[in-house]
């Protein structure tokens, strides 16, 4: 799932300093489970706005809503007249339902309050960690099925580096060194032969590195 | 002679070598370089240049190697991988080629994180393995990364890599370096080595392998003037490992004199130590902010005159 982070509110709150009526929208997909973006996540910061905004005296009315997914025109088109009229929307949903709504709905402009962070789950509850960078080319199959790619701060595919100490990565004591993990899950499986060849330098162009990606589904176009 | 640089000969030679460092400043001044060059002038083989060490912007490696080298002392360019693609890398590689420079240590490097520049991106996009093996391919296959021929003049280095016995998982620490010399290094230069029992587990698990008749393994060591600077290490530094020993030795030591004296002790310790070791080939000395103590510590430890070459 795509995992994302609420804006400091006194962020938000100077991103909509300028209006008086806003629609805060949220997203009943992935920022639901991760608590930053669904129903209830609208409600909550629609209260802490409307708050901030009557001590500033500047009172602002807040239309709230929460498509299954803001992702997908299927799902937000019914909610355009809730902000047809309305010139700004907030959206608490992540960077693509941004864009989304921005290019399926160019006479509004949607604002982010949310910082969409990476693709990860909930390793235990209310704590999401990272583990696929989306580089377009999977290794997963050689290295026990843990991303160096996604995991490691230097993105080693020859690792561990010199830095690893303890089970912990160098740059922060609470980072695990996911080549250990690496190293232990192989030879778990009795493949640590998998760590003995010299691994060649990763294409990156599968990765960000040559303009946006499409991935096209051929069969189902119509 | 695969780059015919001093170091390179030495090694042949079968003498045991002695290489330096020198950390060019953050500034562009040409005589702070000439000053810490001068304590190692004659007295090692070679001193690596540091490429940003900490991640802290100085006088790049390749620039103040040229100057050491302007100055008679062959440099060990450093070079690491965190602030330039395969392309800068390759340029860079046939740039201090085109210099003179001759001794190449391939590095990841530390992380942006412990510099000045906290926020920088990191680039990451090749590892030290697959420099390692980057440079011994233009070197001796006359190709570029990308399989493109080099016409002529190809760069020419002797291949440095690093190894740190003292990181985890233990275990892989000789995979990792069996690694490195199949990736193509021809010399290593270890982590400073306080914990000189770890150091001889992993030298004889190395010697065991025979990794040692496939490369020139030379020990790191960082002469200390206080019980601080190891206290550091020991709590700040990963993958380094600090006896606690050590630390009460220094503390014993009354004032700052004697403290510089226990600490060079200490030192010449560990030197005659891994001399008697089996596979080790050298030592290099990392006496960080300490450069002036390089020639009383070779000096005392009868590595004095360097051998001719």
């Amino acid at each position: 799932m795509i995992v994302a982070d609420r804006k400091p509110l006194e962020e938000i709150l100077e991103s909509i300093k300028d209006f008086d009526k806003i629609v805060l929208m949220g997203c009943g997909g992935c920022v639901t489970i991760c608590f930053s973006g669904g129903a209830k996540s609208v409600e909550l910061l629609a209260s802490q706005i409307k708050i901030a905004r009557k001590k500033q005296g500047k009172e602002i009315e807040i239309i709230e809503c929460t498509p299954e997914r803001q992702c997908e025109f299927e799902y937000i088109d019914p909610c355009k007249e809730k902000f047809e009229s309305v010139p700004v929307v907030l959206s608490i949903a992540c960077g693509v339902g941004v864009q989304t709504m921005n290019e399926r709905h160019p006479d509004t402009i949607t604002i982010p309050g949310l910082n969409t962070k990476f693709m990860g789950y909930p390793v235990e509850h209310a704590l999401w960690e990272e583990r696929c960078a989306g580089c377009g080319n999977c290794l997963l199959e050689w290295t026990g099925g843990v991303c160096p790619i996604a995991r490691c701060a230097k993105k080693l595919l020859n690792g561990p580096c010199g830095g690893s100490s303890d089970g912990k990565c160098e740059v922060d004591k609470e980072i695990d060194c996911v080549w250990q993990i690496i190293y232990d899950r192989l030879k778990k499986l009795n493949k640590l032969e998998n760590l003995t060849a010299v691994r060649k330098p990763k294409d990156w162009r599968t990765s960000t590195s040559a303009g946006q990606r499409k991935v096209e589904f051929k069969e189902a176009m119509l | 002679m695969k780059s015919g640089s001093r170091l390179e000969k030495v090694l042949e030679s079968g003498a045991f070598s002695v290489t330096a460092e020198l950390g060019p400043p953050q500034n562009a001044n040409v005589e702070s370089v000439k000053k810490k060059a001068k304590h190692c002038i004659g007295n090692v083989e070679a001193a690596n240049v540091t490429d940003n060490q900490t991640a802290i912007v100085r006088m790049s490696s390749i620039a103040a190697g040229v100057i050491a080298l302007e100055c008679g002392l062959e440099p060990v360019i450093q070079m690491v991988c965190r602030d330039r693609n395969r392309i800068a890398m390759q340029s860079d590689i046939l740039g201090a080629a085109a210099l003179g420079l001759k001794n190449l240590l391939c590095l990841s490097g530390d992380h942006q994180v412990f510099g000045n520049h906290p926020d920088a991106k990191g680039v990451y996009d090749i590892d030290s393995m697959q420099l390692i093996a980057m440079v011994k391919q233009m070197r001796d296959e006359k190709t570029f990364l990308c399989g493109d021929e080099i016409k002529e003049c190809e760069p020419k280095f002797f291949i440095g890599a690093a190894a740190n016995p003292f990181a985890d998982p233990f275990e892989f620490r000789v995979m990792r370096l069996a690694k490195k010399i199949e990736a193509g290094a021809d010399f290593i230069q270890t982590q400073c080595i306080f914990d000189i029992e770890k150091f001889e587990k992993w030298m004889k698990l190395v010697v065991a392998e025979g990794l040692h008749k496939k490369v020139y393994i030379t020990a790191g060591l960082t002469p200390v003037r206080s019980e601080r600077a190891l206290k550091y290490m020991k709590n700040n530094v990963a993958g380094i490992s600090v006896p606690d020993e050590l630390i009460a030795r220094m503390e014993k030591a009354k004032d700052k004199e004697e403290k510089m004296e226990e600490g060079i002790k200490i030192c010449l310790e560990t030197i005659e130590a891994v001399k008697n070791m089996e596979g080790v080939a050298g030592i290099h000395l990392m006496p960080i902010g300490w450069e002036s103590v390089t020639p009383t510590i070779l000096e005392r430890a009868g590595l004095l005159p360097r051998p001719k070459v």
